[in-house]
């Protein structure tokens, strides 16, 4: 089979590969129908993340139609199309158990701080990820979940992880009715972030970034308020101004490691990989939020040290939430949402590339071209 | 091995003599209520349905912080060679521990010369223009091409200049001996 292979920085290709196996009774192997190119993927893409080893296959975005299954999968058939949450969760663990399916202590023998992920280095399990023609999922009988007929799978394929990471994000900033709440980073969680604000009855929605393309997408899709941090002096003043001199109610980072605007951080975090990516945006959030106020962070750091203002979340009284989305547990109510037309997942899809061109995926998705916001791959079969 | 042991004590100490013990123990005040389900908490090690272990065929690190293999595990591209010593190594420290990372980020680079030379090995040069998505570069940012040869040509030029102009003394010298 045909699959996405990581070289090094920078650079992927298309390589075939042995066909995925069953390994496990409650393992499926699924042929995928789309997969998609996340904004976390670059973090790969750039080396960021450590033990991401040449020749894996990326790619935690993705829904497909199931073609053989493990002795003990019972809620599942061959032919049925399902979407896959990104997080490799076995459902019945300590953590599974309170709903922490991000955070599932059965399905990652390199690392006990994050769960099993598809695609996404060894310091989240060493598992093969979507962007190949098929892949193997284990615990297929508690992630998959039926992709239901009315459902476009442009839409399907962004609820494995754009959607519930976007409304985790939200959620864990436990808006109220009316709250200010300012969003870094316009990426394709940033606009879900946005997007799913309101749904919690935010008053006002922020949203900062680099790209005018990506904020001129965000006051329509979202909508937002939004500002180019390049064009204003301070990021943290604009809030305070413009907040009364409180600051923001809620402020959720959903940029993560590869954050540009400092040179300090760009120089130790990106460059030198001596800290977990570039804390920018989190230190944007935590300086602009107002006292007592909630930080939600959904942006994917390495695990290495991160030069954050600690200090300021004490004297502030700030709460601090952050995890990778549970999406299993999300994923009733999101799908539901989406029958109803509250949250438009594909309508974030910019490009649709074959498979077979997935190092121009990649390049077009991280060095911003063509006005990409969200890329998905299509194998030639599906 | 000096491992640490859990203790099973109960009764550390008789909470009976503490006035108002548990009077907002109610999940109600709990602030953190419902993150944490502790009516439905088993523990790691306590009784509950624990999936069949998958017995992996490759080599798999595991976090020393792991009291044992997680039931499924995943199988992608093995440690090997170099890279795959200094992965070892890694896994000597927890996560918690910058050398660990450190480690396994110097072992990513080293793997990147070996996956090249695996290549070689096996007669195939990597085609690492189209692998670092050039055609996407020339369809979507001519400009930035274009400044980025410009700037490469520039300093090889700049390069080679500096070498020649070293050189050139040094080439004189023997013919100024005679
Ligand atoms: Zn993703
Ligand atoms: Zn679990």
């Amino acid at each position: 089979m045909l699959a996405m292979d990581y070289r090094g920085p920078y650079r992927v290709r298309l390589t075939e590969k042995p066909m995925p196996e069953l390994l496990h009774p409650r393992d499926a192997i699924v042929r995928v129908t789309r997969s998609c190119i996340c904004g976390s993927d670059l973090h790969l893409y750039h080396g960021l993340v450590p033990d991401t080893r040449v020749g894996m296959t990326f790619g935690h975005e993705f829904c497909g139609i199931v073609e053989q299954l493990g002795p003990e999968v019972e809620n599942l058939k061959v032919g049925d199309h399902v979407l896959v949450p990104f997080n490799i969760a076995c459902g019945q663990c300590h953590f599974c158990q309170q709903g922490l399916y991000g955070n599932c202590h059965e399905s990652n023998a390199q690392a006990t701080a994050v769960g099993g992920i598809y695609g996404y280095s060894h310091t989240a399990g060493g598992y093969d990820g979507g962007q190949a023609e098929y892949v193997r999922v284990p615990y297929a009988d508690f992630g998959p979940t039926l992709i239901p007929d009315w459902m476009d799978p442009d839409d399907a394929v962004l609820l494995t992880d754009v959607v519930p990471t976007g409304y985790q994000a939200a959620e864990m900033g436990g808006i109220q009715k009316g709250d200010t709440v300012v969003i870094f980073g316009a990426g394709p969680i940033g606009l879900m972030a946005a997007r799913c604000a309101w749904l919690f009855g935010a008053g006002r929605v922020i949203m900062f970034d680099l790209l005018d393309y990506r904020l001129e997408f965000a006051r329509t899709y979202c909508p937002a308020e939004v500002y180019n941090f390049k064009e204003v002096d301070d990021v943290v003043v604009f809030m305070k101004k413009t907040t009364d001199g409180l600051g923001a109610d809620v402020a959720i980072d959903c940029v993560g490691g590869d954050a540009k605007g400092n040179f300090l951080h760009t120089l130790f975090g990106t460059k030198l990989k001596l800290e977990a990516g570039s804390a920018i945006p989190l230190h944007w959030a935590i300086n602009s939020v107002k006292k007592g106020g909630i930080v939600s962070i959904v942006g994917v750091y390495g695990p290495t040290g991160n030069m954050v203002p600690v200090g300021n979340v004490v004297n502030k009284g700030l709460t601090i939430r952050a995890n990778q989305a549970s999406v299993k547990r999300l994923l009733p109510r999101l799908i539901e949402h989406v029958r109803l037309g509250n949250i438009d997942p594909k309508g974030m899809i910019t490009h649709r590339v074959p498979l077979e061109d997935v190092a121009d995926a990649y390049h077009i998705f991280a060095a911003k071209l063509d006005g990409c916001i969200k890329p998905v791959l299509v194998p030639n079969g599906a | 091995m000096n491992l640490p042991v859990k203790s099973e004590g109960r009764n550390l100490l008789d909470t009976s003599g503490i006035i108002g013990w548990g009077v907002d123990a109610d999940p109600r005040n709990d602030p953190t209520y419902p993150i944490r389900d502790r009516a439905n908490d088993p523990g790691l090690t306590k009784n509950w349905v624990r999936p069949p272990v998958q017995q992996p065929a490759v080599e798999i690190l595991q976090s020393i912080e792991h009291i044992r293999q997680p039931a499924v595990v995943g199988t992608s591209t093995p440690p090997s060679g170099l890279s795959g010593m200094m992965r070892r190594l890694a896994f000597r420290w927890s996560e918690s521990n910058w050398i660990h990372w450190l480690l396994l980020l110097g072992a990513d680079r080293v793997n990147v010369v070996e996956g090249v030379v695996d290549d070689l090995a096996h007669a195939r040069i990597p085609n690492i223009p189209a692998e670092m998505g050039i055609r996407s570069e020339l369809a979507f940012n001519k400009t930035g091409f274009a400044k980025k040869v410009a700037v490469a040509g520039l300093l090889s030029a700049l390069v080679a200049g500096v070498l020649i102009a070293r050189r050139a003394p040094a080439a004189e010298r023997p013919s100024s001996g005679d």
